[in-house]
Order: structure tokens, then sequence, then C-alpha cells
């Protein structure tokens, strides 16, 4: 047995290789149509070195397969048996000691090269200290929506993550304190870092730095119980004065000039063993907290649109939107459900 | 040269009434029965596990489908995962482990037939109580429903804090019980490869199928182990007040992940040893040529074995385990690939040089070498730990595993099927319908698993019910399920190929591929007890000694 001579699939592997990054450039285009949670379109220092790596990996294991594949292929049609078969049993070969050593070194050395690479990435991902500049974040998971907690900054939130940029001008990456309230989670948002686990008795952390503003989305990707598919994340990323201002807002109470129809009704019902409004009796803790609702896009962990007419929906029978969420169906009455729908909109 | 056996006269069997058949099935104790009830048991399980994998492709063609709820959609993949791995690929490898390696070395019957058959309807009672929890396990409605935890049933989630009712207890006791059955049969199966070979077949002169199916019964006892410990830690915590798991009291879900992984992942090399033994009988046969370095195979089989026991923590990258190690998780699985590797490339080079005859277990064995490199590469991907921090839990993991169960296990599988039918059966399958059943596969698992890898690249999770539009996941998710339906036909034409031959295909000789391995000395289908006098053997391939008397192995191995 003896195999082709290597020049040839040196050539083949640098083909490939150019084939892979292509097709990877191809998909690693940012403005590019393909998703918004492409994990080739990185526009973050963690989410970039897992992406280099991957090029590298791809690389390798595309030009493992071009010559194995080739192999395979010759193999089958050239050792076929023909129609003109003279019925004879090849030649009959036990092994070689030689061609086992070539194919056993070879891999390893493969095996060794792509180790160090990993490697490399690993530290520099996991090993990286927070600056004195971070800003630090607690994300801590529930069934089935996220808490938002900026300790140094005093503000609590739910679901919409805001983070400045992280740019050559002003470096400021995000620190992330992951915790979960229930069961397991994990936290992905593609463009931005691979995923970590919220584990319940077990704190996790991880950083981002974005390097451009704009909204980021992800989801949950850990299973975690029922609603696991509508845990949806969203990152905004803001230019550091719009962050600033965001964080100024968010820290005040809920500014209600007079006690109106739907406060009362909030305060009176199952609402605040739930939920939280700052600066009044409600400091449930169970869901999101409703300080700023209105500041949100969307309501129920990103499943809806932040709408009146999905709040309402949303009040009277979170089933349609979400089922099998927490939130419980709230039974109240047409005119008590607009009251209390006006009153949420208040919460800006 | 005594590996001529005496066909002994079948038993009159026409005579019997059904009871009396069904009386006999029920209390035998032949390997070669046993084996065909775990066949046909895994079977019955493969269409209930692939039209739970069907609704939950239709589920999913969409964004925003509402085929079925969450709740349903949850259970469906529990069902699916747990059906697929405990009550079909590993009844079936069993099965054939059973049916062939008394045979291939020359014994007639398992060293310890009664525990062969409480091993087998262990198996069975515990996958027809996973299905009871359907109507038996009140759950928060009241009603009975299925599991609804996953197949790896992370904690805290199977806490009676987020699963109430009975249907997480149904799962546990389940796979408790089956538990015991296969570690009877890899006890058997150990004892059986050691211990019953027939005179001169030293472990060095075994057929490669006898070393894996050893290999892989290793396995079986030292993982199945940790995960019948852990459901019993799970059953005390749910009912006796422990908190290994529970978190909420200082308990740890982390551990409960290292207990099922150290099962999990040493359980995908228990699934695809017995594929590559199925490989390495199948394809030097269609070659015409004996397996390509039979010592170095056997060698990287027992690596394997070892470097399996190591890489369990690659499922937990994403954990936070700290970068010591997921360093050390990335070398151990990476160099699984080199023993894998050489593996391909000692097949690949059987058939370099040989007469490559396209029978349909040829077909399936070579579709599988391409695409189990394939699963192999993108298993290497995922053991790259960062990379893993984007593709872990994504649809690109689900496409790589399947990849390697699909892609690898099952087509193998098919392959010892047709192979082995007519052994089994004493009839000819139809060819014609065989070659239908591999192109519909081919095409459809292709059409499926190819295209799944790249919703997971586009950051689609596993596990979800539905998905949002517009985030490029649309048009994969269509085609993925197209391809089912592709296969779902595949299986149709597969499964009455079997009946139709069973019933109306040609007789089978003794020896319809002019093979080399013991069972086919032996009448299609063997009496009982096999053998009327032990053979004796004097190399790796008997019959290929006793059809070449002047060019016997013997003188070269």
């Amino acid at each position: 047995m003896q195999l082709r001579g290597s020049n040839q699939w040196h050539f083949l592997g640098s083909q490939i290789l150019v084939c892979v990054c292509c097709t990877a450039a191809a998909f690693a285009d940012p403005a590019s149509p393909f998703s918004p949670t492409n994990i080739f379109a990185p526009a973050s220092t963690p989410a970039k070195s897992i992406f280099g790596l991957s090029l590298f990996v791809l690389a390798v294991t595309g030009a493992i397969f071009l010559v194995v594949f080739t192999l395979l292929l010759y193999s089958v049609v050239k050792f076929r048996k023909r129609k003109n078969d003279d019925g004879r049993e090849p030649p009959q070969v036990y092994g070689s000691n030689q061609v086992e050593l070539a194919w056993t070194v070879i891999p390893v050395l493969i095996v060794v090269a792509l180790f160090m690479a990993t490697a490399r990435v690993i530290a520099s991902v996991q090993k990286t200290a927070r600056p004195d500049n971070a800003i630090e974040v607690v994300a801590i998971g529930h069934q089935f929506w996220w808490e938002y907690r900026y300790p140094g900054l005093g503000v609590v939130t739910a679901n919409e993550l805001h983070v400045p940029v992280s740019d050559d001008n002003q470096s400021s990456p995000t620190f992330i304190k992951l915790f979960s309230a229930d069961t397991d989670h994990s936290f992905w948002i593609p463009r931005l870092a691979g995923k970590t686990d919220l584990i319940p008795n077990h704190p996790n952390s991880m950083w981002i730095d974005p390097h451009e503003a704009g909204i980021y989305l992800g989801q949950c990707a850990q299973y975690c119980g029922t609603q696991h598919a509508k845990m949806l994340l969203r990152v905004y990323v803001q230019p550091r004065a719009d962050f600033d201002r965001w964080i100024q807002e968010q820290r005040q109470p809920a500014t209600v000039s007079a006690a109106s129809q739907g406060q009362r009704i909030f305060e009176t019902t199952a609402c605040i063993n739930c939920h939280t409004v700052a600066g009044t009796v409600a400091n449930g803790r169970f869901g999101p907290d409703l300080t700023h609702l209105m500041s949100r896009d969307t309501i129920a962990a990103g499943a809806a649109k932040n709408t009146p007419e999905n709040l309402r929906q949303w009040i009277l029978n979170p089933d349609t939107i979400k089922p099998g969420s927490l939130m419980p169906a709230m039974q109240l009455s047409g005119q008590d459900l607009e009251a209390l729908t006006t009153y949420l909109e208040t919460l800006r | 040269m005594s590996t001529e056996s005496i066909a002994w006269p079948s038993t009159a069997a026409g005579s019997r009434s059904f009871v009396e058949t069904l009386h006999e099935w029920v209390t035998t104790v032949d390997h070669k029965r046993l084996g065909i009830l775990y066949i046909i048991y895994a079977l019955v399980f493969l269409v209930i596990g692939g039209i739970e994998a069907t609704v939950i492709r239709i589920q999913l063609i969409r964004p925003h489908n509402d085929f079925v709820s969450p709740q349903v959609f949850n259970r469906l993949f529990t069902m699916h995962g747990t059906t697929m791995i405990f009550f079909v690929v590993m009844p079936v490898l069993f099965g054939f482990a059973n049916y062939l390696i008394p045979l291939m070395i020359g014994a007639r019957d398992m060293a310890f037939p009664r525990l062969n058959a409480f091993s087998f309807w262990m198996t069975a009672f515990g996958g027809l109580f996973l299905y009871f929890s359907v109507v038996g396990a009140n759950g928060l409605y009241g009603a009975g429903n299925a599991p609804d935890v996953g197949w790896f049933a992370y904690a805290p989630l199977t806490s009676q804090t987020f699963s109430l009712g009975h249907s997480t207890d149904f799962w546990t006791l389940a796979l408790l019980v089956s538990g015991f059955g296969s570690i009877g049969t890899a006890i058997n199966i150990v004892a059986t490869v050691l211990c019953m070979r027939c005179p001169g077949m030293t472990l060095a002169k075994m057929p490669l199928f006898a070393w894996l199916n050893l290999v892989m019964a290793g396995l079986v006892i030292l993982a199945v182990s940790p995960l019948t410990a852990a459901q019993i830690m799970l059953l005390v915590d749910r009912y006796l007040g422990g908190h290994f798991f529970d978190t909420q009291a200082g308990g740890s879900a982390v551990i409960w992940m290292h207990f099922f992984w150290i099962f999990g992942h040493p359980e995908v090399y228990v699934l695809v040893l017995p594929a590559f033994a199925f490989a390495s009988e199948i394809i030097p046969v269609f070659s015409r040529k004996p397996i390509f370095g039979y010592p170095v195979m056997v060698g990287a089989t027992v690596a394997i074995g070892f470097i399996s026991m190591s890489v369990w923590a690659h499922h937990m990258f994403t954990v936070g385990m700290g970068a010591a190690a997921n360093t050390f998780f990335v070398i151990s699985t990476m160099a699984i690939a080199v023993p894998t590797g050489i593996k391909i490339f000692n097949w690949l080079a059987t058939m370099w040089g040989g007469k490559i005859e396209f029978k349909t277990p040829m077909l399936f064995c070579i579709a599988f070498l391409f695409q189990f490199l394939i699963a192999g590469l993108t298993g290497v991907m995922l053991g790259a730990a960062p990379f893993d921090w984007q593709l872990g839990n994504s649809y690109f993991v689900v496409a790589h595993f399947h990849y390697v169960i699909v892609g690898g296990i099952m087509f193998t599988l098919f392959g010892a099927f047709y192979y082995w039918f007519p052994k089994m059966s004493g009839k000819m399958y139809s060819e014609t319908l065989g070659k239908l059943h591999f192109w519909l596969f081919v095409i459809g698992f292709h059409l499926t698993f190819d295209f799944m890898h790249i919703p997971g690249i586009l950051g689609m999770p596993r596990r979800i019910y539905t998905y949002e539009p517009g985030r490029g996941w649309d048009t994969w998710n269509l085609i993925v399920t197209i391809g089912v339906f592709f296969q779902a036909a595949g299986i149709l034409v597969f499964l009455g190929n079997l009946i139709w031959s069973y019933f109306r295909g040609e007789l089978a000789d003794n020896d319809p591929w002019d093979a080399w391995t013991l069972e086919w000395s032996a009448h299609s289908p063997p009496p009982a007890y096999n053998f009327a006098l032990i053979p004796t053997v004097k190399s790796r391939r008997p019959l290929w000694d006793l059809k070449h008397p002047d060019d016997p192995d013997w003188k070269y191995e």
C-alpha cells in the first residue's frame, strides 16, 4: 500500500483552506442579511477571539476532510469490482507498520497544533481581569425572564440590558456576573460572546466589550422549563453619553403625579406580590421590576412588542403570548384592565 | 480443520399453537432468540421515536408554528432522546452482540443464558415503564403525562419544586431498571468473550466484532453504574429529603452534570463501538480483503475505551469550570480523534486494492465512512472549547450528534441488518428494496442533518418549541423538516423489506457473502446450540483457511 505524494495534498489543502475561509467570510459580513445572531459576525473581543480560532479549526478540519474524502472517493471508484472481473480474490494485504505509524503521528501533530491554538484563546477569554473602568452588571436568570442589576449604579431592570460602546476612544467593557434564581439558564448573545450558563448555587461571570452601537439579540441557551423558547435576550449597546442618560433615568423612582385608579388596582391585587415599582408600596421580587416599564421596547422577555394592546393582552391572558409563563391571568374586569394598563403606561 | 458444522434438522415448528410459540419465546434463554427479541423490541421503539422526531420537525417547520404546545414539545424531545438512546440503539446493538458473538467465537450460547434473559426483560420493562408515564404519571393537571425534563435532565429542573407530579420519577425508574439490564448484558458479553472462545481462538485471533463488543461491554459496566447511582440520588432528593442536587438547600446542580456525562460520554462510545464492529466485518468481506492492520485496530479500540472515560466534561464547557479544567478536557477530547482517525484510515486501507462489491450492506458502510468523517471533524470543532462556547447547545450540536448516531451508528446498523438478515432468517432480502432504502435514507439524512448545522451557526439554540422570524433560520428549518419525510419513507421501505423477505424471500445459503467468520459456517438460521461440533480455528479468518487450503491465513498472521 502506498500513499500518493503529499505535494498534491498540500495543494488541495490550501485550496480547501481558501474555500472554507471564503465561506466563513461570506457568513461573517456584519451587514449581511443572514442573521442578527450569526456567530461569524462578531462585534466584541471575546466573540472575535472565538471567531479567529473558528477559522483556524475550520481550515484544518476542512483540509482533513478534503484529503480523506478524496481518498475514500478514489478507492470506491478505482477499486470497485469490474464487470469483467476474473473472479479471483485480490492480493490479501494484512497491514503495514510504516503506514500505521504515519497516520498515527500526523494526526497527533495536528491535534497538538489545534490544542495550542485553543488553549491560547481559552486563556485570553477566561483569564482577562476586570479593569477599573468596567461596568459591572449582575444578570439573574428566572423562569422565563432576565433580571439585570447594576450594583455600582443603583439600577434594576429586566430583559433589556443596556451597556456602553467600548471602542478605541473609550474602552469600557462590561463584566457580567451570572446567577440563577431557579433552574439552569444560559446567557448567549452570539455576536458579543460565547454562552455562559447561569446555574443556581454556582456563580459565573463573563465579559463583553461591544465595539459598535446597536441592538444585539440572543436567547436562553440552556433548557430551563416550559418557556425556554421565549426567554429572549436583547442587549442595547449605546454611545457612552446615551448610556449615562439611560442610567440617570433608570435611577429615578416612578413619577406618579396623583394616585390613579390603575395604581390602586395594582397595589390591591396580586400584582405587587411579584413586581416592584420603586417609590410605591409595590416591592415584589418574583417578576420583572416595572418602575420604568415603558422605557422598554418589549414585554414578556422579548416575546411581544411593548404596545398598550399587547400589555392588555398580557395582563388578561399571558398564555396567548407565552403559554406556560409564570405570570398568572389577572381576571380583571374590562374597566379595571383599562385603568391598570393606563397606570402602567405612566411608568416611563 | 474442523470448522464444518452439522446442520441440525430444524425442529418441527409448524404444528405448534400460537400460545405455545409465545410461551417458547417469552421463556427462552437462547442467545439467538433473545437477540432477535432485542432487535424487534428496538424496531418498535424506533418507529415510536421516529414519530416523535417527525412531530418535533413539523412543529419547527416555520417560526411561531403552533402544531403542538410548548408542554407537549418539551415532552416530545425528552421522550425522543431517551427512547432513541436507551430503547432503540442500545437494545438493538445488544441484540446483534447477543446473536453474533457466540456464533463468531464458536460457542453454543452466552456464558450466562438466564442472566441474558433477565437482562432483556429488564430492558424491555424499562421501556414500557417509560411510556406508561403517558397515562400513569399524574402531573400538574391531574392527568397523565410524559417526562419533560430533557434526556439529560439537568438539576434542579428535576427537583420537586420544578417538576411536580411523577413524570420525572417514571423517567428515573425507567433508566434505573433498564440500566440493570444493560449491566447484566455487559457482564455476560465480557464473560462470554473471555471464557467461551473455541479452541485455537486466542484473543489475537478473535474477530474484531468480538473485540469491539468486549470493549463496549467494559464501558457499559463503567458508565452505566454512575448513571444508576445518580438516579438513586435523584430519588433520594425527591422523596427522602436529600440535598444532592437541591440547590436551594446547598446542593449542586453541577454535580448532576458530572454524574450524567461521566455516563453520557462513554455512552457515545458504547453506541459507536458496535457500529465500528459492524463496519469491521462488512467492509473486508465486500472488499474481498482482510481487515487492514488488525492489531492496530484492536489497540485503537482499547485506546478509545480508555480515553473516552476522561472526556465527559467537554459537555460542560459553558458551565464555568475555569480555564484549567476546560484546557484539560480540550486535550483529552482532541486526543480521542487520533485512534478514531486510525480506524477510518484502516477501513480505507482495507478497501484499497480490493474488489469492492456494492451490495446494500457495503453501501451503508461507505456512507458511514463519509458521514462519520464529518461527524468526527465537527466533533473536533466542538472540542475546541471556545468554539463550543458558541456552538454548544445550539442546533450545530444537534446536527453533530445526529451525524454520529444516525449517520454513523444507524447507517452501519442498517448495513448489519442486511448483512446478517440471511443468517438470522434463512431468507435473502430484496436487493432492490435495500438500495431504495439506502438512497431514500441518504437523501433524507443529508437534507436534514447537513442543513441543520447552519441554524446553529446562526444562533439557534436547541430545545426551543418555536423561534422568532427574522433570524435567518426559517429556510434551513424548512429544508431540515423536508428531509425527515425522505428518512421516514426509507424506514418504511426497510421495514417492508424485512417483513416481505421474511415471508416471501428466497432461501438463503449458509454463506451467501462468501465470508470468513464462523457464523457463516452454521446453518441459516442456526439451530439451537449453534454447532454440533465445536470448531477449531487457526487464524482470524477460519472460513478463508477452509476455502483456500493452499493459501491459508495462519501462514501470514
